[in-house]
């Protein structure tokens, strides 16, 4: 194997940047830098990698790769799915079953259960005791036999959630399932903060209904042909926490009711500059189903003819056509309705939008859950986990497919994948488009309305033969910092930080060749998500991988330790947990790192400020509470003069919070 | 017990170290060295030759109903292909022409990923050529006709008007076209999970998936785009 290590000379020898260096200039010869001063690798390394399954040519850049471990025996060369934690363990779905790893020793997982279940995709949750499996393929058996289910009607059949007890991790025991009519592609946890009792499993099932001969009640008409039709809608599987049996199907929510055109920021630049040479050129433009549009001459022409023939003349003048400008956006508001009218009459089966979600990601904490649903990409206000209600909605003509979101912590911005293609497919070849198969970063305004900001995309052209597009991410808990690492299959992993919306940067990645130099063979990251400090890979082809971040000039060690203070004891990443840093002097130190990092203290101050902490750090009781408290009062004062009061601030508050402790 | 076995098998180790260093160089620089290994079949790893075999494997379990549904989906695909590059030639709008690239590189990359699918069982695949509108198909060098039967397929005459037809026109009948195009295709899969032991196979089963989550999400936005056309005259 050939490990290709791409390191900044500057950082792989610097001392680290908690240092204090007292000789050090007035001048900023800071190894912390603004992220618009990053320095990629060049040319990308990640570009012509060679082929290998286990021994392929890797590529990385500020991780440190821990571990890799080849699925066991009766999972090996079966799809490697997604990624759940419980205490030390991983949880990683494979079409044939799960596996529980221990990951206490990142570098050296072992294997603790193989699980040999068959169904695809096997997308796993946990909560507390309890472990939920997706089974969506024709495959799958009630029994979990590994022989399929060859009629295209059976009893033997499992579509949908099983549940398992995990309570002894070593031996989990297979308690219930819940059939569902198009079976569960993925799923999510929902724990409502306040019911200790239940929790809900959000099911998106997005491959053909089942038949009803073998599945009651499910039926793939239209909804107005069948108000019972399994398509347009979600499933709301709720599960008594005692008892976890008799789990079921509560509510099966169109949450796709009258969505029309969702507004769209739709125009590509290149449609922008038509519009504006068009406006130039004097065309009439006007907002028509929530969009600038260029409005034809022959919708124009008679309108013109109208105006000249109410002043009584024969042919439309220069005045004529002033008088249409000004009134034209109102006439034609009158004539197409201002295009999210909800009561407009109309052909039902056109007014219809998407009928399933592919990937639901529920934030409870701010009530919100991201959908992921065909055509769009919805905002879902779910303060009554059982009735998810729809507050917005966006569409974009550059997104094939909307797969899975991711919000930040904050709850102001929310990140959209587009799993163009499928994921089976290659999609990030030198000629694909950037904004096909990328993630699209919207911010959430107060009134729950999405705006669109900008695309990412992994930057490195991958081959023919490497199945690559956007896929599953979590964040990554950078204090006051919005990163997140994510799967893009054979292009590997990527983080990127997306604090600035409309700017991401990628700041670290790991990818390696494709598993198959002659053709394209399903491989790379399907899921990778950040737990308790390690960074957690589920390769489809090669097994499980475990990173650590290495710091960089984007990402010191301060940041990183401060991240590494979140510990969880269980992660569904599809249901995003709110970071809450604890005061602690790793958390200090990362916001003095951003200090520097946007520029806005002299190097003196600098200086000054971690001899302070440094010095509160080695003393102790009330001491140290002096210190601290001290240092507290200097930064306020100074905090309402800087460019970044608001961190000061913040700094401010995690030094009083450890005076305080 | 696993593990230990697999720690025999794959000492995590690094053959060579390639330390590619950016900017001033302060400190030494390694010298890259390139692993002189080249694995050869012979010395793959165990687990690795259970990796193919499992693959192999894993293509045996197929019916006739899968290959019947690859062989026509393919023909299928290729007549969107023909609808979709018409767009650019007969001035379509931009969102159509957008549209229309997409369809060609989505549905270029599932024709290959299902010829693919059919020589992976040796099972002959249909080989395309497209002439203008026509659409010559073999299989096993005999011509293939039977796609012309399969619901959503335009017949030459309908593609003769939309290759007729330019700017909004074109866009109208293009979305139309498709649409009914598209709604074919979704019901071939359907049709394909209707039978007995079909999509068992894991790539079958998405490739068929995903083609009709595709199209139904494409059918939902050519809808929208349609009502969006201006009225007619």
């Amino acid at each position: 194997m050939l490990l290709a290590i791409v390191a900044f000379a500057t950082y792989s020898c610097a001392p680290s940047s908690s240092t204090v260096d007292n000789s050090s200039s007035a001048t900023y010869s800071s190894d912390i830098k603004p992220l618009e001063e990053i320095e990629k690798p060049s040319p990308d390394p990640r570009v012509g990698l060679e082929a290998g399954l286990f021994d392929a040519e890797e590529a990385i850049w500020n991780l440190n790769l821990l571990s890799q471990t080849p699925p066991p025996k009766d999972f090996v060369g079966v799809t490697n799915s997604d990624l759940a934690f419980k205490d030390n363990y991983a949880i990683q779905g494979n079409y044939n079953g799960f596996m529980v790893w221990d990951i206490s020793d990142p570098a050296e997982p072992s294997l603790v259960v193989d699980f040999l279940c068959p169904a695809s995709q096997s997308d796993v949750s946990v909560y507390g005791d309890l472990l939920f499996v997706s089974g969506e393929g024709l495959g799958g058996r009630l029994d979990c036999g590994t022989e399929g289910v060859n009629k295209a009607v059976s009893e033997e059949r499992l579509r949908g959630i099983r549940i398992f007890d995990i309570s002894d991790i070593k031996n989990p025991e297979y308690i219930s399932n819940v059939q569902t009519c198009r079976g569960s592609h993925t799923h999510s946890v929902l724990d409502d903060p306040k019911d200790e009792e239940n929790v809900y499993v959000y099911v998106s099932g997005s491959a053909p209904v089942r038949p009803e001969e073998e599945l009651p009640g499910c039926s793939s008409a239209p909804p107005e042909d069948d108000p019972n039709s399994a398509l347009y809608r979600i499933e709301v599987i709720k599960v008594p926490l005692d008892n976890p049996e008799q789990a079921a199907i509560v509510n099966s929510p169109r949450i796709f009711e009258n969505l029309t055109e969702a507004p769209t920021h739709g125009l590509s630049p290149a449609d922008q500059a038509k519009i504006e040479k068009a406006k130039e050129e004097g065309a009439f433009v006007a907002d028509v189903f929530g969009r600038e549009r260029i409005i034809p001459d022959r919708i124009i022409q008679p309108m013109l003819l109208n105006i000249a023939k109410e002043n009584g003349r024969e042919a439309p003048t220069a005045a004529d056509s002033t008088t249409l400008r000004n009134n034209l956006q109102d006439i034609l508001t009158e004539r197409y309705g201002s295009g999210n009218d909800d009561d407009e009459e109309g052909d039902e089966t056109e007014e219809r939008g998407p009928n399933q979600c592919h990937d639901i990601t529920l934030y409870p904490e701010i009530g919100l859950a991201g959908g992921a649903c065909e055509g769009y990409g919805l905002l879902l206000d779910i303060s009554d986990p059982a009735s998810p209600k729809r507050v917005d909605a966006v569409a974009d003509s550059n997104f094939a497919y909307w797969h899975s979101a991711t919000f930040n912590n904050e709850g102001d911005k929310v990140l959209f994948t587009d799993e163009w293609g499928g994921g089976g497919q290659p999609k990030c070849r030198e000629d694909d488009p950037y904004e096909w198969g990328a993630n699209a970063i919207f911010t959430i305004d107060d009134n729950k309305e999405m705006h669109f900001q900008s695309y990412f995309k992994m930057p490195a052209a991958q081959t023919e033969q490497e199945n690559c597009v956007a896929h599953n991410g979590s964040l990554i808990p950078v204090p006051d910092r919005d990163i997140m690492v994510q799967s893009w299959y054979q292009g590997g992993i990527s983080i990127f930080d997306w604090t600035d919306p409309k700017n991401p940067v990628e700041i670290a990645f790991h990818d390696r060749g494709p598993v198959d130099s002659t053709r394209m063979q399903m491989g790379g990251s399907w899921s990778v998500y950040w737990y308790n400090g390690a960074i957690v890979n589920s390769e489809i082809a090669r097994g499980l991988d475990i990173f650590e971040l290495e710091p960089s000039p984007y990402l010191t060690q301060n940041e990183i330790d401060a991240a590494n203070t979140i510990k969880f004891d269980q992660l569904n990443a599809q249901g995003q947990p709110k970071y809450d840093w604890p005061a602690t002097f790793a958390l200090a130190k990362a916001y003095v790192d951003q200090l520097e990092r946007g520029r806005s203290l002299s190097p003196e101050r600098l200086i000054a400020i971690r001899e302070s902490i440094s010095e509160a750090e080695g003393a102790s009781g009330s001491e140290q509470e002096t210190l601290l408290s001290e240092l507290a009062d200097r930064i306020e004062g100074q905090a309402a003069a800087s460019e970044q009061t608001a961190k000061m601030k913040k700094l401010t508050s995690t030094l009083r919070d450890l005076a305080s402790k | 017990m696993f593990n230990s076995n697999i720690r025999v098998l794959f000492p995590f180790k690094i053959v060579a170290v390639l330390l590619l260093f950016i900017g001033t160089v302060s400190c030494k620089s390694t010298e890259s060295t390139k692993s002189d290994e080249t694995a050869s079949s012979s010395n793959k790893s165990e687990l690795e030759e259970l990796y193919w075999e499992k693959v192999e494997q894993s293509r045996m379990d197929f019916t006739e109903a899968d290959v019947k549904f690859m062989r026509g989906m393919i023909a299928h695909h290729a007549q969107a292909l023909i609808m979709s590059r018409l767009a650019p030639e007969n001035n379509a709008g931009a969102a159509v022409q957008r549209l229309a690239a997409r369809i060609i590189n989505a549905q270029k990359d599932e024709i290959a990923s299902m010829q693919q699918w059919l020589r992976d069982r040796d099972q002959p695949a249909p080989k395309i050529q497209i002439e203008g509108l026509d659409l010559y198909i073999e299989i096993d060098n005999e011509p293939f006709t039977s796609y012309k039967k399969m619901p959503g397929v335009l017949s030459q005459q309908k593609l003769e008007e939309l290759a007729k037809a330019k700017g909004t026109e074109f866009d109208r009948l293009f979305l139309k076209y498709m649409i009914e195009h598209h709604a074919g295709a979704v019901h071939m899969v359907d049709n394909l999970f209707g039978t007995d032991g079909a999509a068992q196979d894991e790539q079958a089963f998405r490739l068929a998936s995903d083609i009709q989550v595709d199209q139904r999400t494409e059918i939902d936005r050519m809808q929208l785009m349609l009502d969006d056309l201006p009225e007619s005259g």
